[in-house]
């Protein structure tokens, strides 16, 4: 715990991210007061990218952990090993940002047991500390500590929802996929295609969202529409690269295929 | 009497023994038909065969037609083969019953030969018609073949339809179908056959070729939903039934109008002539403003609504340019200069010439006006979107620079200016005053809604046909009511004559009560040490791996999660004293009922009860006697108390409407129970293994829905049925009635503990 590299978790080069609104004022603002933070929208809408982005225009690490249904408090906080010479102390990610002062990254937070992520409770409101009871040390985080949660409300069930005491620690940001201009320049911009083209994923892209509650779960995310447009650029004829990105991961329903090869074909002309 | 005509072919019209005097007048003109049409070889053919026909004693008409259609027939089939089967089945025909079927049966031939188009498929058509002839050709007494076909001579008549809308082998199903089914019953034969009873219309239906709409529903649903984000009802018209006046596509309040059935066009799939019917409609509702329509004549009137057709159109492939093939291969290509002003209204071409035009730039025409004026179309539109409005005075001065005085003549043309898939336009205009036009009758005189007393309206059911292993579509109406309330002190009677086995039973409830237990693995904290896993943290660290730290385990009972629907069967035969007995069954039945309703409610599952019979497939009834959400209270008793036997035993429709409520319900297991003392049966059904059939593909229903049955039969001679139906192990037989009602609450425990 003494000698832990800072640098590694440091954002080196600019992640590319294009604002919809007013987010990045707000989560300087956010920062600024070491609030934290929660990120919602639906997925591959960039929410981790904001996130990354933040972390290196403020110029902190990032420790981002990815949640799932198995994790543990310890594995968040840390556990005790044993060696040959009895036991030793490991921290876990979430301490090691309260140490070192990092931006913690709960990415899917949702997707965790509730009893996880009750441990998270003391570092979000006034007493900024996290204690580690089976160790009996009591954590104040560094003063440059902050924790962010990414939530997607859209396609958990009910019984993954977090709690009002946990959700009430938060301030909100709500994220959607960004509007057509936006995207279209994402699109262009992360695949190196050009805008016409770009354009035309984000209709098919429209058009899928408009299923979205109809026979699809989550709409075609921006991230995909990226796959899709590194796929024509390299040379792949765009209906088969839109087949193989937009089409056929989001569902396996024959009637919405054959609505959205459908739309890409009128599109595409 | 003696009068005869000299012929230019006498050695022809010896060869032909036939002595009508009618046939002679048009002799010489058959015959060059047939010179320039058959070989020598089918010269002869040709004259035999109709010397045949003449013989066959029923006048001079057959001949007549046969001398007239069979060159051209030849001529179409490529095979003079036809000659003679034609004049060997208008022999055959002429020496059974059916022997008046023959002139219209002639008459059929050519249309049928139209669309067949090749001598195997016409073989096939002939073969369907009288292997139809043969079953429904029916014998008196042992009598060989005495009554001619009732269903034939109909059939005949609506024979050039069905095959516009049916292939060969729909046609076959639709026939058999038919057959099978009125057999014996020679009205509704005809019925069926004329097309006028309800499921010939709904079998036919089934059979159409073409992308049927009900099939692509959801489809066209999300169509619309994700390309022009509207939500839009439909509703299908038929296109089978007006022959005269072809229904359009249109929209209004109450939704949108499409066709039932699309068949695949110029190589567009017909899912994908949907989808432009709708994307123009679509794009009306977009883009188009109402305009007053009182100042326009007619003509005026067609033409703003072409150039407006025209507008959406160019903006709806403005938003998606892929579907330009689309609207090109469907929009019709008018040839410049078909349409003779002189002797013709040429409004309707030279309209669809400028749409044409508009669509595709490849069109060629060199008529100056019309180029003029797409010009100027296209001007009006390079700004933005323009709008209905300017539209309008641009079709004004169309007409206005190309009126003619032939318009107005009553001949107009309208080959190749019809666009299928645009609708009629009729929510583009309002009308000031009052139109004196003669309106679209639709004031159809509305059939007062027959209520039905008691309960909900009526539900169709499917049955199972094994013979053709084929639904019947909507064969059995099921009503389903509340069952009428005794008295509910009964049922607590029987509670009390049966306390002792209440009490018995209680005790196994209890024990059953608390449920099984079910290990947590791999806790970090829990109530005892798992070994297992323990021991494997213990390698894993001596091997220099992380162990896993969730060593322990926890238990937990498991809830139970169950529904249950116990459906009764209340036919007649429940009231019989089954021997060695006291009580009826159906008393029998109502205190098993009793036991495992209080039992049940005692565990907590969600039950419910209900009871069904049936008096022919028109009339199935289901009974509600306990709802899922109800307890077991008074007014449930209350209907237990009175529930009677009568009628008969149709299980099928029973069934899948029980299947509806368990799907409806939240539950880990669905259990339907069937109480039953005989096997499914219908006074209008002589095949007791057709309703054996439907019932087990009822059952495959269920549990293709997760939904598991089990019969609980009161049959003694059950086992000669009962596997077929529900399986190897998804059925009791109880011998002993008298112990049902201890038997029923057990096997209920046994199955679900």
């Amino acid at each position: 715990m003494t000698d832990i590299d800072i640098e590694q978790y440091k954002i080196t080069e600019e992640p590319y991210y294009e604002a919809m609104g007013n987010e990045v004022a707000l989560y300087e603002a956010a920062y600024e007061a070491r609030m934290p933070v929660m990120v919602k929208g639906p997925t591959g809408c960039g929410k981790s990218r904001f996130i990354e982005h933040m972390a290196h225009k403020l110029d902190k690490p990032l420790i981002t952990v990815a949640c799932n249904e198995d994790m543990t408090a310890s594995d968040l906080v840390g556990r005790y090993l044993l060696d040959a010479n009895g036991t030793r102390w490991l921290d876990g990610p979430l301490t090691t940002a309260a140490r070192i002062g990092a931006i913690c990254y709960l990415d899917e937070i949702v997707e965790a047991r509730q009893d996880t992520t009750v441990v998270i409770h003391p570092l979000t409101d006034h007493r900024r500390t996290l204690p580690l009871d089976k160790k009996g040390e009591l954590i104040e985080a560094h003063p440059d500590f902050q924790l962010v949660i990414s939530y997607n409300p859209g396609y958990q069930s009910l019984m993954k929802d977090l709690k009002q005491s946990t959700k009430q620690r938060f301030t909100g940001l709500d994220f959607d996929y960004p509007d057509s201009k936006v995207e279209t320049a994402i699109v262009a911009k992360e695949a190196g295609i050009d805008e016409d083209t770009a354009a035309k994923l984000v209709k098919i892209a429209h058009a899928a969202r408009n299923l979205k509650g109809h026979g699809l779960d989550e709409g075609i995310s921006t991230r995909l529409l990226v796959y899709a447009a590194t796929l024509i650029n390299k040379g792949i004829d765009a209906k088969e690269a839109c087949e193989m990105a937009l089409v056929t991961p989001i569902t396996d329903d024959k009637d919405i295929r054959d609505t959205l090869v459908h739309s890409i074909d009128s599109i595409f002309a | 009497m003696t009068t005869k005509v000299t012929t230019e072919y006498p050695h022809h019209r010896k060869q032909l023994k036939c002595s009508f005097e009618q046939i002679e007048d048009c002799f010489d003109d058959y015959m060059k038909d047939a010179l320039r049409n058959l070989s020598n070889e089918g010269i002869e053919k040709y004259l035999s065969g109709a010397s045949l026909v003449c013989m066959i004693g029923r006048g001079w008409e057959p001949v007549s037609i046969y001398l007239e259609e069979m060159p051209q027939m030849v001529h179409r089939l490529g095979d003079e083969a036809i000659l003679e089967i034609i004049s060997k089945k208008v022999w055959d025909m002429s020496r059974s019953p059916n022997g008046k079927a023959i002139p219209p049966f002639m008459q059929c031939l050519p249309e049928a030969s139209r669309r067949l188009g090749t001598l195997e498929q016409m073989q096939h058509f002939l073969d369907i018609l009288f292997d139809m002839v043969e079953q429904t050709t029916t014998s008196v007494h042992g009598h060989h073949k005495t009554h001619s076909s009732q269903g034939f001579l109909v059939l005949l008549e609506q024979i050039p339809f069905l095959l516009s809308q049916l292939s060969l082998e729909g046609l076959k199903n639709w026939i058999e179908y038919g057959v099978r089914n009125y057999n014996n019953h020679p009205e509704r034969q005809k019925d069926y056959f004329s097309l006028q009873s309800a499921d010939s219309k709904a079998m036919l239906q089934r059979e159409r070729h073409g992308t049927l709409y009900m099939d692509s529903e959801r489809k066209l649903d999300m169509y619309m939903r994700s390309m022009w984000q509207q939500e839009e009802y439909f509703v299908p018209y038929s296109l089978g039934f007006d022959e005269l006046r072809k229904p359009q596509p249109y929209y209004d309040e109450l939704g949108m109008r499409v066709p039932d059935v699309y068949d695949d066009l110029n190589g567009v799939s017909g899912i994908n002539r949907y989808r432009i019917t709708l994307a123009h409609m679509a794009a009306h509702k977009l883009w188009t403003q109402r305009q007053v329509a009182d100042n326009l004549s007619p003509f005026q009137r067609i033409a703003v609504e072409t150039f407006e057709d025209s507008r959406v159109e160019q903006l709806i492939l403005r938003k998606y340019p892929g579907l330009r093939k689309y609207f090109c291969a469907l929009h019709p290509a008018p040839v410049e200069g078909d349409c003779d002003n002189e002797k013709e209204s040429c409004v309707r071409h030279r309209l669809a010439m400028i749409s044409r035009a508009i669509l595709d730039k490849n069109h060629g025409y060199q008529n100056p006006v019309i180029l003029e004026y797409v010009e100027k179309f296209h001007a009006a539109l390079a700004e933005g979107e323009s709008s209905t409005k300017e539209m309008l005075n641009l079709a004004i001065s169309f007409t206005a620079r190309t009126r003619l005085q032939s318009d107005l003549l009553p001949t107009v043309r309208f080959e190749n200016t019809e666009v299928a898939y645009r609708d009629d336009n009729r929510h583009m205009w309002v009308f000031i005053e009052e139109n004196d036009e003669a309106e679209d009758d639709t004031s159809q005189p509305q059939s007062k809604e027959t209520v039905e007393p008691d309960g909900l309206p009526p539900r169709h059911y499917h049955e199972w046909d094994y013979h053709t292993t084929s639904f019947k579509p909507d064969w059995v109406t099921l009503y389903e009511s509340l069952y009428a309330p005794g008295k509910a002190s009964d049922i607590d009677k029987i509670l009390e004559k049966h306390s002792a086995l209440a009490n018995y039973l209680k005790r196994i409830l209890d024990l059953l009560k608390p449920q099984h237990y079910v290990r947590i693995r791999y806790q970090e904290e829990g109530s005892e040490l798992d070994l297992d896993v323990a021991i494997r943290s213990i390698i894993d660290f001596k091997s220099g791996a992380q162990p896993d730290p969730r060593i322990n385990m926890s238990h937990k009972h498991d809830g139970r999660d169950i529904a249950v629907l116990l459906l009764m069967d209340l036919s007649a035969s429940l009231d019989e004293i089954p021997d060695g007995c006291s009580q009826s069954i159906l008393e029998l039945s109502r205190e098993a009922v009793t036991l495992l309703g209080w039992s049940i409610e005692q565990l907590g599952d969600k039950f419910a009860i209900a009871g069904f019979h049936s008096d022919t497939r028109h009339n199935v009834r289901y009974h509600h006697i306990k709802g899922f959400s109800e307890h077991w209270d008074d007014s449930v008793k209350a209907r237990l108390a009175n529930i009677e036997a009568g009628f008969s035993t149709r299980m099928g429709a029973a069934v899948r409407h029980a299947s509806h409520y368990l799907e409806g319900q939240k539950a880990d297991k669905k259990l339907l129970l069937i109480l039953t003392d005989g096997e499914p049966a219908d006074i209008d059904v002589t095949d007791d293994k057709l309703l054996i059939e439907d019932t087990h593909k009822s059952i495959e229903e269920l549990s293709s829905k997760g939904i598991y049955t089990h019969c609980i039969s009161l049959d003694k001679k059950a086992d000669d049925y009962i596997e077929d139906i529900f399986g190897a192990n998804g059925y009791t037989v109880i011998d002993n009635v008298d112990k049902l009602p201890e038997k029923l609450p057990k096997l209920f425990m046994s199955l679900t503990a």
